[in-house]
């Protein structure tokens, strides 16, 4: 079965219940939407998914990527992408030695790396971009360069954390198209966490808020605002 | 002679068993000598010397293959409270040192704790050219017998040092420089004991106040310790106030009297090397007016030592080096006052011309006196006198 | 719960789980054993030496040696005085200075003050203030002196000299953290926020900032005090000879001829702990009456005379921590290459090169023995504290964090509580005298320092750093290697020098593990400096300070040459 499936997961931090047995599959091309308020487990959901769970939650249930149980695995063997609210670029590293660093090892020749970087590069507006200090581009460029290295990883599966919700609106706008439309061609089951209606409306995404019911009204407490 | 030494030799050999029989003829040792590293223990705070037993260690490597490692030490009983702290957890070979340079109450602590290899000197060739005859002490270690359990490194008489543009006519007697101190308050010091200037310093008070100096001769005896050191207690306490820093502190060592001296705090220094004072004064640390001189009564004069533990790691290229110290070529190095210039222990005028002509081309310092005006010498006291008077300078002064 | 997830975190997997009971072992072994090794002969049990009976007979022989109350009274003084003195110029000097021009200046003086050993630093101070010292000389020439006053201001018997020493080299120390633990917290925008409200800059550092970060300071607080109750070499420099303070004393018994000797030795080593623990103890009591006195201080408002006030302070504070640093240096390389110098001339009369010509062959040896041994040290701790801080950051597993805070035990005893006990160690290992257990020896001081320095700036590092390289498909390893370590270059680099620094420092050490058989440029020099051979002195302490000066300058100039490049860099 492809996509991305999710059986009875539950969540708890500190005892206290955050997901309570939800069940999941979303399909390859189809983005789905966690809405909630802050500190409600959509972010843990996440980290559960992608192998990076934090010490003090705790978890259980079955997560399955195109048919393999991948909750085993450690992060870098489960083949998920994720891009967070910043673009944590590595500051090192030059634009194209960020993107050169998500080249999976099997693309082994020096110019067919370098190719593969220029064709990203070509793809997020940045041709000639590879030399330059990240901190040097703009946070849209930024933004853009984020995805195309979580696409050269070659992922089959993509995770976003907020994702939109660092850049201002006209921005927004024109990365959430730039991100669906890459996610789709590539027919990646999308699952997105989110606390902004916009942003399930943009992908046409099937929006859940799976949370256990205390959690969830103790994150609206928490920020009245969202 | 041949008889006098075998004789000796044999009959040392029956009371220290061990190291007799260890005591391999000279020519082997040569061959098992070579690769071995010697840790020779030294104290290491003068860079002249220090640059002499750099210079011995490049020589034995040459010439023996041996490796020199000049362990310095800040205090000779380091090196034997090592040994015996080896002994004590059983390690009877492989010893962390393998030579010492060493005289007086450590050495006889070590003799007393059967801490040494040997008897060995005697078997050294170059022993034959020591002056036994004009310099007893190179048999006698303070009132210790050495019994071939040390080889005579140099001889030091005690002097003291001052600098004709401040002090002219300096006094020749202990009693002289403290009535001089009292006259010129904050000018006189010399270092703390334990430290060996400062110890040899009280000695010579001691010799200046005891009444009878031979009694110096024989051990101190505790039930008239008190009563015979009264009088020297009674002088320091009197020059006391006068004294640099009121005397209420002391610098450490002798080269820490030196860096005072030349620094113009204080007005005298002391050496146990006569020729020390030029050295220094050729290498611009002390103005060229430098004179020494010594005490009417005399000034201590004694031989230093290289001693062997008998735990040594490397007692063979030990002795190979202890035989190079000897040697007409490295003494006659150690005495240039240009470097070192420690005294020779050999008879210089009983050696082949070629030999003689070392000592013969060597400088005598602007400061340094002449052999004659360094008389009378003193013996040692002994080595109890030391141990007590320290002692009780601890218990008066130290705290 | 139902079906239980295979993977909590990272898939189970930890390969840093080993990290810290290896860093634990590491001094674990020789603090136990050497504690053990000091506090068995304090009660009369030490066979090898004939005694095979508890008894307070130790304890009778200590308290009847003359130097007894006289040492503990400057080692008291000397330690107390030292570290406040030290917390005083910290505090004065980042409150009174952080928010001047100036202080881009000299903030980065800091680092190479805190990586030049105590010895070359004290070498250098005795040059400045002794009475024939560049300070006397100054005051000479107006007043016509031609001879050095008979003024005790080195070796003084109240040990003063000794505590300035030691204020002065371990402020940079304490300032270095006061300014790492301000990077934790909001620093800036709370400033900002006190001084809307009225407040100088200096006034809202100390009001605000100061009580924020006061417990981060306490731990490099209690190092410095543990470190100044039992600092051999600095003593031996700056201190009084009779009676000298605790430990030179104790060192001279552990040297003497006499064993018998090494039990009052080792009950005067317990001593230094007991007055340790006493003197940690009343200052936790002080800290809290001064919180009770000074809170009522902090809801008073601003007040306008405090800031002109911690100006100056901050300035003369800067003077003399940076300036007697720097003057001292110049005042060694000056002495290093004199000929004759006569009190009271300023400079020498005449220049020489034969103090180094004559040293450098000696020292040449042990140079390169310090180098390999720092260069291993600061190695070894750099991999075991990163190994550490890993396992920290991947979680769970809180027992060992605490037992990791023990880490910071080395920097808390005095060494000479433990060092005789673990010579001991040693010799039962057949270790003595090797370089090995020099560097086993240096190890568990470097570890703590690493540790402390690189802790904090590892754990502060954004973990979805790591998160997304995971998500490429990179490996522990790969992130370890390609990510982090870059990213943390300078933290890292900074974290080796100082522990090379610590390593070239290390006098009573590596005496002790290696028993006199393993020169390196610390023993040396105090060989020479004890020796009062001012030259020779002068040369060791630069060549002493070179090393960690050497380390510094690459591990601050290799990050900002890539800092130009990548501007995003911390």
């Amino acid at each position: 079965m492809s996509g991305l499936r999710l059986v009875d997961v539950r969540l708890a931090a500190a005892g206290r219940p955050l997901v309570s047995g939800l069940d999941l599959l979303v399909e390859p091309g189809e983005v789905a939407a966690l809405m909630g308020p802050s500190g409600c487990g959509k972010s843990s959901l996440l980290a559960l998914i992608g192998g990076s769970l934090a010490p003090g939650i705790t978890a259980s249930g079955e997560v399955w990527l195109n048919g393999t149980r991948v909750d085993g695995l450690p992060a870098e063997k489960r083949r998920i992408g994720i891009l967070f609210q910043d673009d944590l670029l590595f500051p090192h590293l030059s634009v194209g030695e960020n993107l050169a660093f998500a080249l999976p090892r099997t693309v082994a020749r020096r110019e067919d790396r370098r190719r593969r970087v220029e064709a990203a590069l070509v793809e997020a507006g940045l041709a000639g971009f590879a030399e330059r200090d990240p901190a040097t581009l703009s946070g849209g460029q930024r933004a853009r360069v984020a995805m195309m290295r979580a696409l050269l990883a070659e992922p089959k599966a993509l995770l976003l954390d907020e994702a939109f919700a660092a850049l201002d609106t006209a921005l927004r706008q024109s990365f959430r198209a730039f991100v669906f439309e890459h996610a789709r061609a590539a027919r990646l089951p999308v699952l997105m966490a989110t606390h902004d209606p916009a942003d399930a409306e943009a992908a046409d995404a099937r929006v859940l808020a799976p949370w256990a019911a205390g959690s969830a009204a103790e994150g609206e407490r928490k920020r009245p605002d969202s | 002679m041949l008889t006098r030494r075998w004789l000796l030799g044999a009959g040392l050999a029956c009371v220290t068993l061990p190291g007799a029989l260890r005591a391999a003829p000279f020519s082997e040792l040569l061959a098992s000598a070579r690769g071995q590293t010697v840790y020779f223990n030294a104290w290491g705070g003068s860079d002249a010397i220090n640059g002499y037993i750099a210079w011995v260690g490049r020589q034995v490597a040459e010439r023996f293959g041996i490796t020199l490692v000049h362990v310095k030490l800040t205090d000779t009983a380091e090196a034997v409270a090592r040994v015996l702290a080896e002994k004590t957890a059983g390690r009877e070979e492989g010893g962390s040192i393998d030579l010492i340079w060493i005289n007086g109450e450590n050495f006889k602590a070590m003799k007393e704790q059967n801490l040494l290899f040997g008897p060995f000197v005697e078997n050294l060739p170059n022993w034959a050219h020591v002056d036994v005859a004009g310099k007893p002490t190179v048999l006698m270690d303070f009132t210790e017998p050495t019994d071939g359990l040390e080889a005579p490194w140099g001889m030091a008489q005690f002097v003291f040092i001052h600098d004709l543009a401040r002090v002219p006519d300096p006094p020749r007697s202990i009693a002289g420089l403290f009535r001089w101190a009292a006259a010129h308050p904050g000018r006189l010091t010399w270092p703390a004991p334990p430290d060996f200037i400062g110890s040899t310093f009280l000695k010579h008070v001691l010799y200046e106040t005891i009444g009878d100096p031979t009694r110096l001769r024989q051990p101190a005896d505790p039930a008239t310790f008190e009563a015979d050191t009264a009088p020297l207690w009674t002088a320091l306490d009197t020059v006391r106030p006068h004294l640099w820093r009121q005397g209420r502190t002391w610098p450490a060592s002798g080269p820490a009297l030196h860096q005072l001296f030349e620094d113009g705090e204080v007005d005298f220094s002391m050496a146990f090397n006569p020729a020390e004072a030029s050295t220094l004064v050729n290498e611009g640390r002390f103005p060229p007016t430098t004179r020494t001189f010594i005490l009417e009564q005399g000034t201590i004069g004694n031989t230093h030592f290289v001693a062997i533990p008998f735990n040594a790691s490397a007692p063979e290229a030990a002795q190979i080096v202890a035989d190079f110290l000897l040697s007409p070529e490295a003494q006659a190095k150690k005495q240039d006052p240009t470097g070192w210039g420690d005294l020779t222990v050999l008879a210089v005028d009983r050696l082949p011309e070629a030999d003689r002509e070392g000592f013969d081309a060597l400088p005598r310092g602007p400061a340094t006196l002449a052999p004659e005006q360094l008389r009378p010498v003193l013996l040692e006291p002994d080595a109890s006198w030391m141990t007590a008077l320290e002692t009780a300078w601890r218990d008066r002064y130290a705290r | 719960m139902a079906r239980p997830l295979r993977a909590l975190t990272r898939g189970g997997r930890d390969p840093f789980l080993a990290a810290p009971w290896l860093a634990i072992a590491l001094f674990a072994a020789p603090l136990g054993t050497g504690l053990a090794g000091t506090l068995l002969p304090a009660f009369g049990w030490l066979p090898a030496l004939g005694g095979a009976a508890f008894g307070v007979a130790p304890w009778q022989r200590l308290l009847a040696m003359p130097e007894l109350a006289g040492a503990v009274r400057v080692t008291l003084t000397s330690g107390v005085l030292g570290t406040l003195g030290a917390l005083a110029l910290a505090v004065i000097f980042v409150a009174g200075l952080h928010a001047r021009p100036v202080f881009a200046w000299l903030r980065p003086c800091l680092l190479p003050l805190l990586a030049i050993p105590h010895l070359a630093l004290a070498i250098g101070l005795a040059f400045l203030l002794a009475p024939s010292g560049w300070v006397a000389r100054l005051v000479a020439l107006p007043l016509g002196w031609d001879r050095p006053p008979d003024l005790a201001t080195v070796n003084d018997p109240a040990g003063l000299a000794l505590a300035l020493g030691l204020a002065l080299k371990e402020a940079p120390f304490l300032a270095l953290m006061l300014l790492a633990a301000a990077g934790q917290v909001e620093a800036p925008r709370q400033l900002a926020v006190a001084r809307s409200l009225g407040y100088g800059p200096g006034e809202a550092w100390l009001k605000v900032l100061l009580p924020q970060l006061y417990p981060q300071l306490r731990l490099p607080l209690f190092a410095v005090f543990a470190y100044s109750l039992s600092v051999v070499d600095v003593a031996i420099v700056l201190g009084p000879a009779t009676p000298p303070p605790l430990a030179p004393l104790i060192l001279r018994w552990l040297n003497d001829p006499d064993l018998s000797l090494r039990f009052p030795a080792a009950a005067a080593a317990l001593l230094l702990v007991v007055l340790l623990a006493v003197s940690l103890g009343g200052w936790r009591g002080l800290e809290r009456a001064l919180a009770r006195w000074l809170r009522p201080s902090l809801g008073r408002g601003a007040a306008p005379r405090c800031e002109p006030l911690l100006r100056v302070g901050g300035a003369l504070s800067a003077v003399s921590v940076v300036g007697l640093g720097l003057l001292g240096m110049l005042a060694l390389s000056l002495w290093s290459f004199a000929g004759r110098w006569e009190f009271p001339a300023l400079l020498p009369e005449a220049w020489s090169t034969r103090s180094w010509s004559r040293a450098l062959p000696l020292l040449g040896g042990p140079l390169w023995t310090t180098v390999w041994i720092a260069a291993l040290c600061a190695v070894v701790a750099l991999v075991l504290v990163i190994a550490c801080v890993e396992h920290e950051a991947l979680g769970g597993r809180r027992p060992t964090h605490r037992v990791l805070a023990l880490a910071y035990l080395p920097l808390l005893v005095p060494q000479l509580a433990f060092l005789f006990g673990f010579a001991v160690l040693l010799a039962y290992l057949r270790l003595d005298g090797t370089a090995l257990a020099v560097v086993w020896a240096h190890l568990v001081f470097v570890l703590p320092y690493t540790l402390l320095l690189l802790r904090e700036p590892w754990l502060a590092l954004d973990p979805r750093f790591a998160r997304t390289a995971h998500a490429l498909g990179k490996g522990e390893l790969t992130v370890l290697v390609r990510v982090k370590l870059p990213i943390l270059l300078r933290p890292v680099l900074i974290a080796a020098a100082i522990g090379v620094s610590v390593s070239t420092a290390q006098f009573l050490t590596t005496l002790f593990a290696g028993g006199g058989r393993v020169p390196t440029l610390a023993t040396e020099t105090l060989a020479m400096a004890s020796a009062g051979d001012r030259r020779s002195a002068a040369v060791g302490g630069l060549v002493l300070a070179l090393l960690p000066l050497v380390a510094i300058a690459l591990a601050t100039a290799w990050p900002r040459l890539r800092a130009r490049r990548r501007q995003g860099l911390p």
